[in-house]
């Protein structure tokens, strides 16, 4: 049981530590934010990686890969979808900046 | 090669290295609070991203399992097209359709779980499965159908029928049993993943299809939220820490965000939850188009806008369907030149995701300074001249301050009725998403410029250029 508590425990500070971090991100950058938040939420990818490789191996692997493969797909575009359009988005708050300079 | 493989799998290792990744994803996300540094956070969380999924690859030794890449470059490629491809208009879509694969990923976890696969037989492994089932196909369908809403595939209107509330109670009691009932009588994995992705797609449809346009906001950070929480139960599913914690934040961090958007609103969450959305009171009652009294304004709008000293602009989401920011932009520049003040009032829900409007905003090159919030811009509409309200209504509505009953009763909104002259450029005088009618409307010192926001703003700036 001493991995479960640790992983309950891991949760529990993880997700108080995430209320004060957002606590201090102005309105301003909600969206961009939110779109970065999405784009974490994507982790499960690590999930899906270890889940299809030892499906490939153990399990059916054509279930296996059929199954993981959609995951690790969406899981990707998820992550790297996210990101990417987090950056576009403050890109152009960063023009903005450099112009007043 | 095995030397680094055994060092890696030393559990204090794992937990070290695991620990210094979220540290890192934190740090990012600290950085995002401030719009100088957010760009490096965001660049600094996806790179801790980018070594969580390399460290994961070492350390649970599947690096030469080439299928994996595979995916990942499909998956790679896939998100450059859409990268390259959006709008930022469209941005509260795409957000929430790359938040419900999110949450798929986490229900075929989930699904790998439940067979033992990257878990174990244990009642907490089969309970966190079935949960990261439940919660990541909820979070997948709301989220389709939240995107469906927001693109316009589908009727942004709330869609109930009778008994909507208790058919929702139902299901979440069903998913419940589900929950603690599965792993102990030891269903079979395939009859608990016919029932689970059933009885919580239906959930996760019922209650998005529920929710009306204007409770969007709040809609999107709901979900944003659950697919953190799937992922992180998705975690605890298969035992890793990574993903437990990463994910945790994210979860915390847009139920935070849910709460700011129902205080702005003046909405309980719980009440949301439970479908009672703003929309549902109007539901019964058609909303009427009420005749604006025939009264022409003293002067001649140009003559105010000429004359004005300050002036506060509020751009809504009618402003960026008709992609009239462009304009809105070109209109402030013109007032400023004329020696006005122009800041611009940003309501906590214009648009259709939280700060969206801002992004809108930051895209045509207005300076972020110019950006106000709703709590600091309202005391300033006492002394100002002109507010030109551009496609918004429920937001500027006094009805949310004085009509006891109504539904928006009790939203805070933005005091455009204090100014000395308003002119709304909206498409027509019907009401907002919320069915109330405008009680704004009804006052002299109101100037209409009625149709698409385009066009209407593009003859008046012409008319001021000319004049």
């Amino acid at each position: 049981m001493g991995l479960e508590l640790t992983l309950i425990g891991i949760f529990i500070v993880s997700t108080i530590v995430g209320y004060f971090l957002i606590n201090n991100v102005p309105p301003l950058l909600h969206t961009p934010l939110m779109s970065g938040m999405n784009a974490l939420s994507g982790i499960t990818l690590i999930g899906a990686l270890i889940a299809t490789a030892i499906g490939l191996k153990e399990s059916n692997p054509i279930i296996s890969a059929i199954l993981g493969g959609i995951a690790i797909v969406v899981a990707t575009i998820n992550v790297i979808g996210g990101f990417g359009i987090t950056d576009k988005m403050l890109k152009m708050f960063k023009k903005k900046v450099k112009q007043d300079e | 090669m095995n030397n680094i493989f055994d060092f890696l799998t030393t559990p204090v290792v794992e937990y070290v290295i695991s620990g210094v990744l979220v540290l890192l994803v934190m740090y990012g996300i600290f950085l995002m609070g401030k719009v100088k540094s957010a760009r490096l956070g965001n660049g600094i969380s996806s790179l801790s991203m980018l070594l969580a999924v390399i460290f994961t690859l070492i350390s649970n030794d599947i690096l030469d399992v080439w299928l994996l890449y595979v995916f990942l470059l499909l998956g790679l490629i896939l998100s450059v097209w859409i990268i390259t491809s959006i709008k930022m208009i469209q941005t509260p879509q795409l957000v929430a359709t790359l938040n419900g694969f999110g949450g798929l990923a986490s229900t075929i976890v989930g699904i790998f779980a439940l067979y033992e696969i990257g878990s174990d037989s244990s009642v907490f492994g089969q309970i966190t499965a079935i949960v990261a089932l439940l919660v990541g196909m909820l979070t997948f369908v709301g989220s389709v159908i939240a995107a469906l809403k927001l693109a316009q595939k589908i009727k942004q209107k709330s869609f109930s029928f009778s008994n909507h509330t208790m058919i929702l109670s139902g299901l979440l009691v069903l998913m419940l049993a589900l929950i603690f009932i599965a792993p102990i009588v030891h269903l079979n994995p395939l009859i608990i993943i016919i029932i689970g992705l059933l009885i919580s797609g239906l959930f996760g449809s019922l209650f998005t299809l529920k929710i009306g346009g204007a409770d969007m906001p709040i809609a999107i950070s709901l979900l944003n939220s659950l697919s953190g929480v799937a992922g992180a139960i998705s975690g605890l599913a298969i035992g890793n820490v990574l993903l437990v914690s990463i994910a945790g934040i994210v979860g915390a961090s847009g139920l935070l965000l849910t709460q700011i958007m129902c205080k702005a609103m003046n909405r309980k969450l719980l009440e949301i939850l439970l479908g009672k959305t703003s929309v549902s009171l109007t539901m019964n009652q058609k909303p009427v188009v009420v005749e604006v009294k025939n009264k022409i304004s003293t002067k001649d709008p140009l003559e105010v806008i000429k004359e004005a000293k300050k002036v506060i602009i509020i751009p809504g989401y009618g402003m960026a369907i008709a992609q009239a920011q462009f304009l809105v932009k070109e209109l402030a520049d013109l007032i400023k030149k004329n020696g006005a003040s122009v800041k611009f009032a940003i309501h906590p829900v214009a648009g259709r995701m939280p700060g969206h409007m801002n992004v809108l905003l930051a895209e045509v090159d207005i300076d972020y300074d110019d950006l106000y919030e709703m709590d600091v811009i309202n005391p300033e509409f006492k002394v100002t001249d002109v507010a030109i309200v551009i496609g918004a209504n429920d937001v500027i509505n006094p009805a949310a301050r004085d009509k006891e009953g109504t539904p928006i009763y009790g939203m805070p909104i933005l005091n455009v009725d204090e100014a000395k002259h308003v002119f709304i450029f909206n498409y027509d005088l019907k009401p907002g998403y919320s069915g109330v009618n405008n009680s704004l409307y009804q006052k002299n010192n109101v100037n209409f410029f009625l149709g698409n926001a385009k066009e209407t703003l593009s003859t008046f700036i012409n008319e001021i250029k000319n004049k």
